[in-house]
C-alpha cells in the first residue's frame, strides 16, 4: 500500500495516489503542465517587449533588450484609447444592468407570489440554450430598424439582462431564511425595501461573483460588437485588436503589446475576484 | 401581517428582463423560424416565401456538410482531450498541499483570457517562420509544417488551443465533484485491499460520471458556438478545413446577406442543440442520484 505524506490526508482519489510517491512526482507533473499552460503568456510578454529589429531573429524566452516603446507605438498605431473607452463604457453598463436586473428578477422568482411564476422562470432559463445562430440575425435586424447601429445602445441594451445571472442569484437567494423578510415586513418594510435592505446586503458574495462574470463576458465579447458596429470609432477593444491583427499581421511585437493591453483588465478582474468567481461556477455548474 | 398582492411588485421586478429577453431572445427564435422559410437576399425590401426550399438547399450543400464535419472534428477533439486533461489535473490538485491555489489559478487563467488575444498569441506561436514552435523544431533539425496554413494541421492546432482554453473550467467542476465524494468509500475499499488503480476505476470514475456527462454536453454545445477563435486564427481556411458552422452562418448572413438561408442554418443548429440538451436532461436525471 502506498504510504502517503502527512499533508495528503484528505481524500485519496485512487489514480492520483499512484502518482503520489513523496509528492515529488505530483509537483513535477503540476509544474510541467503548469508551464505548458503559462508559456503562451510568457511568450506574449517577451514578444511585446522586443525591439523591432529582433522580431525575426531566433526567439528567446526572456527579452534580452527590454523596450516599452512597442506599447506606445501600438497605442498610437490604432485608436486604442478610444477602443478602451468604448469597452469601458459598455462594460460598466452591462455589469450594472445584469447585476441589478438579475437581482430584481431573482427576487421575484424566489419571494413573490404571482401567477405563471414557474413557467416564466422556465422560459427565462431556456433562453440560455438558445444559440447565437438563431438570435444573431433577428437581433441585428431589430437594432438596424431602431437605428441603433454604431451606437452604445446597440452594444449595451440587448445584453442588459442575463439568464445565467438570474439563475445564479436565485440559487443564492433561496439560502436566505424567509424569517428575515417576515421580520422586516412586520417593521413596515415594503417588498422592494426587503430586496434592497435585506436580500442585497446578504448576497454580496453572489452579487460580486455575477459582477465578475458580467465583466469578463462584456470585456471579452466579440461577435455581437462585430455585427453591430462598423465605424472604427465605435469598436471595442477586442474588435480593435482583431482589426489591428489584420493590418499589422507581421509586426508581432506591436501586436503582442496590443494583446497584453487588451487582456490585462479581464485577467486582473479574475485574479482579484477569483474565489467568488470559482464559487459561482460550482454553484451553477453543478446544480444546473 | 397585511396580506397585499405581490403582483405589482413582481411586474416591476420582471419587466426589464421580460422586455429584453422577449425582444432579443424569444422573438428572434420565432423570427428566425419565419425567415428560414423565405428568400431574402441582400438588404432588399422584397422577401419571398419559398417554404422549405432553404432547408433543401442546405441539405444539398457541400459547404454545409463540410462545416458539420469540421465542427464534429473540433467537437471530438476538445471534448475528449479537454475532459481528460481537466480530470487528470483535478485529480492531481485534489488534496491540500502548499501552492495548490497557485496551480489552480494558473490552469484557470486561459478560461477567462480574451479569446481574441489568446488566438493571436497562438497564431504567433505556430507561425511557420518566426514562431516559437517551428524555431524549437528547427533546433532539433525537424522541419515544422506550416501549421495554420496547412489543411492537415490547422484543425489540430485550433483544437490544442481549445483544450488549453477550457481545461481549467473542466478542472474546477471536477474538483468540486471530487470533493463531494465521501472519503468512506475509499477507506472501505482500502480495507478490502483495492489498489489505487482499482479504486480510481471502481469508485472515483463511476461517482463522477454525472459530471463527466455534463461536461461532455457542455463541450459539445460549445463546439457549435465556437467562432472568435477560428475567425482570428484561420477564418475557416485553408481550403475550408476549419470552416465551422458558426463561420459558415456568419459569412452567409453578413458577407453575402443571404438572411433567409442563414436563418435556416441557424434553425438547424438550434434544433440539434435542443435535442442534445433534452437528452442531457434525461441523462442527468437518471445519473444525478448517484452523487446527490
Amino acid at each position: 500500500m502506498v504510504k502517503r505524506k502527512s499533508y495528503s490526508k484528505n481524500k485519496p482519489t485512487g489514480l492520483a495516489d499512484g502518482f503520489y510517491y513523496g509528492g515529488i512526482v505530483l509537483y513535477a507533473f503540476l509544474i510541467l503542465f503548469g508551464l505548458i499552460v503559462i508559456l503562451p503568456y510568457l511568450w506574449m510578454l517577451t514578444m511585446s517587449l522586443k525591439p523591432v529589429k529582433e522580431i525575426f531573429s531566433p526567439p528567446y524566452l526572456f527579452p534580452v533588450h527590454f523596450q516599452l516603446k512597442n506599447y506606445f507605438e501600438a497605442w498610437n498605431a490604432a485608436p486604442f484609447a478610444r477602443f478602451y473607452f468604448n469597452t469601458a463604457v459598455m462594460t460598466v453598463f452591462i455589469v450594472a444592468g445584469q447585476v441589478i436586473f438579475s437581482a430584481m428578477a431573482a427576487y421575484a422568482f424566489v419571494r413573490l407570489k404571482f401567477p405563471g411564476r414557474e413557467i416564466l422562470f422556465l422560459i427565462f432559463l431556456s433562453t440560455m440554450m438558445v444559440p447565437f445562430h438563431v438570435t444573431l440575425i433577428p437581433s441585428y435586424l431589430i437594432v438596424l430598424r431602431l437605428g441603433w447601429l454604431d451606437t452604445f445602445k446597440a452594444l449595451i441594451v440587448p445584453r442588459l439582462v442575463s439568464a445565467f445571472g438570474i439563475f445564479l442569484l436565485r440559487q443564492y437567494f433561496l439560502t436566505i431564511p424567509a424569517e428575515l423578510d417576515h421580520a422586516a415586513s412586520m417593521d413596515g418594510c415594503s417588498k422592494l425595501g426587503i430586496l434592497w435592505r435585506i436580500i442585497i446586503p446578504l448576497s454580496m458574495p453572489a452579487l460580486s461573483a455575477l459582477a465578475i462574470f458580467s465583466f469578463l463576458f462584456a470585456w471579452n465579447d466579440f461577435l455581437w460588437p462585430l455585427v453591430v458596429t462598423n465605424s472604427p470609432l465605435m469598436r471595442t477593444i477586442q474588435l480593435g485588436l482583431a482589426m489591428f491583427q489584420g493590418k499589422y499581421g507581421t509586426r508581432w511585437n506591436y501586436l503582442m503589446a496590443g494583446t497584453v493591453t487588451a487582456s490585462i483588465p479581464a485577467i486582473a478582474a479574475f485574479l482579484i475576484g477569483q474565489r467568488r468567481f470559482i464559487e459561482g461556477i460550482t454553484l451553477t455548474g453543478l446544480k444546473g | 401581517m397585511k396580506k397585499s398582492s405581490d403582483i405589482p411588485v413582481a411586474m416591476i421586478c420582471l419587466l426589464p428582463s421580460i422586455i429584453i429577453f422577449g425582444l432579443f431572445n424569444i422573438f428572434p427564435v420565432l423570427y428566425s423560424g419565419y425567415l428560414g422559410l423565405n428568400r431574402w437576399d441582400g438588404l432588399k425590401r422584397t422577401i419571398e416565401f419559398i417554404g422549405i426550399q432553404n432547408y433543401r438547399d442546405i441539405i444539398k450543400s457541400i459547404e454545409f456538410w463540410n462545416s458539420m464535419k469540421v465542427t464534429f472534428y473540433y467537437m471530438v477533439g476538445i471534448t475528449f482531450f479537454g475532459i481528460a486533461a481537466g480530470l487528470i489535473i483535478a485529480l492531481l490538485l485534489n488534496r491540500k498541499f502548499p501552492g495548490q491555489t497557485i496551480f489552480r489559478t494558473i490552469y484557470f487563467t486561459p478560461v477567462i483570457t480574451s479569446t481574441i488575444a489568446a488566438a493571436i498569441v497562438w497564431k504567433y506561436l505556430f507561425d511557420p517562420g518566426s514562431g516559437y514552435i517551428n524555431t524549437f523544431l528547427r533546433f532539433f533539425r525537424v522541419p515544422g509544417p506550416g501549421w495554420l496554413t496547412s489543411p492537415t494541421w490547422a484543425m489540430p492546432v485550433i483544437i490544442t488551443m481549445g483544450v488549453w482554453k477550457r481545461l481549467g473550467f473542466n478542472m474546477v467542476i471536477y474538483l468540486a465533484g471530487l470533493q463531494s465524494i465521501s472519503p468512506e468509500y475509499y477507506e472501505v475499499a482500502q480495507v478490502d485491499g483495492a489498489g489505487s488503480i482499482v479504486r480510481f476505476f471502481r469508485i472515483t470514475l463511476p461517482l463522477i460520471s454525472p459530471i463527466t456527462g455534463m461536461l461532455v454536453i457542455m463541450s459539445v454545445i460549445d463546439s457549435f458556438l465556437v467562432f472568435d477563435q477560428i475567425f482570428v486564427m484561420t477564418n475557416g481556411g485553408p481550403l475550408h478545413s476549419t470552416d465551422v458552422i458558426g463561420l459558415l452562418l456568419y459569412r452567409n448572413a453578413f458577407r453575402y446577406f443571404k438572411l433567409g438561408y442563414s436563418s435556416a442554418i441557424g434553425m438547424i443548429i438550434f434544433m440539434v442543440i435542443f435535442i442534445i440538451t433534452f437528452l442531457q436532461r434525461r441523462f442527468l436525471s437518471s445519473g444525478e442520484k448517484a452523487l446527490w
